[in-house]
């Protein structure tokens, strides 16, 4: 049950001050003006996402959810919350992507820490403006009491849960884009039915704000208990979540002609004997990007495995490398038959 | 009458440029948080903007990246105001251009971890006295393109200058409507390549002291194949020798050392009134793709290729591939200035110069099965014409 719907939660508390009268301050209500305007605004708070100056305890509207399988950005701990302005609903579209109204918003916080040593480090926001959506981040000050505007990112010292120290990339709204994209478009990338868990998408359609829980929803692995889950899912899933943003017919890397779509069946798409077309030293000698059996020749488990630029994939986002996912990735081609292309 | 004459052609121009009237100059310089100021003015740019980079030397952590339509990224030249990758600690090229009719000039790019300046999807670029190098030459841990268009339409790469890319000085990919011109391109492994792409022009180029000089080269299994109608021509393609450095697994890697002009499938590719001057293996060379590959649009083999009024110098003298020594031991001590695989089809030789033919019959076949030959002049099957390229009306007037 951890995914929860604090949807109608919050809409109660609303209601209860507004009857309350003045007993209590006025509810934050999120600012869709602003939301649905053209500008850019200056901080997180005018945005009205959250009723605690700190980044906490959603506005009505503001619901939370988690993804099966997550993006990795260096171990970091993710906030995840959409917008629905009133009486507006998501509309599913089969296991994809789901169809945000304009005037919605998705909302997410990269955090370190645990428990009262958590720091917000940064909140990312897409906007779904009347001419499309619009990638912004907010970068959090040391006192956590705002988040500013950060167009151009940041690069800021962060320790680690196991302590080792990075520098954390903050992205700038245009590498928001790079991964945010499709054919030149900004579109959300992470809420796809089959990455999102049933109870939750039923929470949703329960409380009106979905159409429907469409078939082949909640069909990616759970990342975090995934000892014993299928080999192949786990990676195919990872596969989709961390790179088929860019590596995919019209995303960012859609010239490399790699597909790693959870949906992408044909064997030389998915890198399988594929040659590298513009990998430069991120081939590191190796010929194919997935050699079947063969993990140590894979360009594939080379680029994921390493934390260097013009090496690294993914290319933005990522200053460590996921030693999970590589190893789960490993297995997969590992288990591969070599005389076979089994997928 | 005189004023007249030049205010008429004035306001054609005022007309025909599309740009707001109120186009504004973002002047950045370098020095403390180079890296934010300059990327912010790349976000908050206009259509029509300009961003000056003033003279010196900007320090970079982090790739940059434009996708404001229409804005010109200008420098004090391209010795003048660099932009420093040494230190760069994200991203996979230094410059990232994603949006249309953008014009890069007068600026230089350094030690970009990965590529040097990518444009994706970018149509109407115009990459103009741009210097992209490494600075310490050839090395295999260089970045892999200097200047890198791909995936667009209406390309001009001009006066640029690159040295030391691991893959491709410029590289121009799965794209029409290209002119790359009187360039410099210097210690790569490639110097110009134009790989999956169609009606281009590279000409007047000077090739030298990379591994192969142009490369016209067409793969399978992209979003784009059937690369052709290239024109090859009034290029100095000297010395173009140096070992190959390319990391193994790359197609690059596989170009010998001392190729002048290599052409690998494509169809509609004419060669002329280049300089081709001591490159050891051959002058020009034409090769099927050998690897596997499932995709039926491909055709592996050179087809219609044309050379002609080409001025050949020394070659030819220690090809750099399996059984090349012998090769040359036994015709003389150095190969003829072109080279086949056999695999092409409808050559067209108009210069006078013997062809060494590997005489392989089928597209894959192993090299150790070559029966080395000088091709015998054939009839010419079918004439070859090339479609100059033209690109859209006001896209060189941006310059001016």
């Amino acid at each position: 049950m951890r995914h929860s719907v604090v949807l109608l939660a919050a809409s109660a508390l609303a209601f209860g001050g507004a009857i309350a009268g003045g007993a209590v301050p006025p509810p934050v209500v999120v600012n869709d003006a602003l939301l649905l305007g053209d500008s850019m605004p200056r901080t997180l708070e005018e945005f009205g996402f959250f009723r605690k100056r700190n980044g906490t305890d959603p506005a009505p509207g503001v619901v939370p959810y988690e993804l099966n399988t997550p993006l990795y950005s260096d171990g970091a701990d993710k906030l995840r919350y959409i917008y629905l302005p009133d009486g507006e609903q998501l509309v599913a579209v089969g296991d994809g992507l789901l169809q945000f109204p304009v005037g919605s918003a998705i909302i997410k916080t990269f955090a370190f820490g645990e428990g009262a040593n958590q720091r917000f480090i940064e909140t990312r926001v897409l906007l779904h403006r009347p001419d499309g959506w619009l990638a912004l981040p907010y970068r959090w000050n040391d006192e956590q009491t705002e988040a500013r505007l950060a167009l151009a990112g940041a690069r800021l010292p962060i320790t680690r849960p196991d302590g080792s120290e990075i520098s954390y990339r903050v992205p700038n709204k245009n590498q928001c884009k790079t991964c945010h994209s499709m054919d030149g478009e900004v579109i959300p990338i992470g809420p796809k039915a089959r990455n999102l868990s049933k109870e939750w998408l039923a929470q949703m359609v329960e409380a009106g704000r979905l159409s429907e829980v469409p078939a082949g929803s909640d069909s990616m692995p759970d990342w975090a208990v995934r000892e014993g889950a299928d080999t192949a899912a786990l990676a195919r899933a990872y596969l989709d979540v961390n790179c088929a943003h860019c590596h995919q017919p019209g995303g960012g890397a859609s010239n490399s002609g790699l597909d790693l779509r959870w949906e992408q069946d044909e064997p030389h798409a998915l890198g399988i004997r594929k040659p590298p077309v513009a990998a430069g030293r991120g081939a590191g000698g190796h010929k194919v990007s997935i050699a079947p059996g063969d993990p140590d020749a894979s360009i594939l488990v080379y680029r994921m495995d390493s934390a260097e630029p013009g090496i690294a994939m993914p290319e933005l986002g990522k200053s460590t490398v996921d030693e999970e996912g590589v190893a789960v990735v490993r297995k997969w081609i590992a288990e591969m038959k070599q005389g076979n292309d089994a997928t | 009458m005189i004023r007249l004459t030049v205010a008429a052609p004035l306001c054609a121009l005022a007309l025909a440029n599309t740009a707001p009237v109120l186009a504004e100059t973002h002047t950045v310089a370098p020095g403390q948080g180079a890296q934010e100021r300059l990327q912010e003015a790349l976000i908050l740019a206009q259509p029509g903007d300009e961003v000056l980079l003033e003279a010196g030397r900007y320090m970079l952590t982090d790739g940059l990246s434009l996708d404001v339509d229409g804005v010109t990224v200008r420098g004090a030249g391209a010795d003048e105001s660099v932009l420093d990758f040494t230190g760069q600690q994200g991203s996979g090229e230094g410059l990232l251009v994603t949006s249309d009719d953008v014009t890069l000039r007068d600026f230089a790019v350094e030690n970009a971890k990965g590529d040097g300046i990518k444009s994706k999807g970018a149509d109407r670029i115009i990459y103009h006295a741009i210097r992209v190098e490494w600075t310490n030459g050839p090395d295999a841990n260089n970045g892999a393109y200097g200047i890198y268009p791909v995936e667009a339409s209406d390309i001009l790469v001009q006066d640029s200058y690159v040295r030391g890319a691991s893959d491709a000085g410029i590289y121009v990919g799965q794209s029409e409507n290209i002119i790359v011109r009187r360039n410099r391109v210097v210690e790569n492994v490639a110097g110009i390549e134009i790989e999956n792409s169609n009606n281009a022009e590279v000409t007047e180029n000077l090739a030298t002291r990379n591994t192969g000089g142009i490369l016209v080269f067409d793969l399978p299994g992209l979003p784009k194949v059937g690369g052709g109608n290239v024109l090859v021509a009034r290029n100095a393609v000297i010395d173009n020798n140096t070992d190959n450095f390319a990391p193994e697994g790359n197609i690059v890697a596989s170009v010998p050392a001392g190729t002048g002009v290599m052409v690998m499938a494509n169809k509609g590719v004419h060669i002329s009134e280049n300089a081709l001057v001591n490159n050891s293996t051959s002058h020009v060379m034409m090769i099927a793709y050998t690897q596997e590959y499932n995709d039926d649009r491909y055709e592996p083999r050179p087809v219609d290729v044309v050379i002609s009024n080409n001025i050949y110098g020394t070659g030819g003298y220690a090809p750099d591939f399996a059984g090349g020594d012998m090769i040359a031991a036994a015709m003389g001590g150095a190969l003829p200035p072109v080279l086949t695989d056999g695999l092409h089809s409808n050559f067209v030789k108009l210069d006078t110069v013997p062809v060494v033919s590997l005489g392989l019959k089928t597209v894959g076949q192993p090299f150790a099965e070559a029966q080395p030959q000088i091709l015998a002049p054939v009839p010419i099957v079918t004439e070859v014409k090339f479609t100059p390229v033209a690109l859209p009306d006001g896209m060189e007037a941006r310059l001016q």
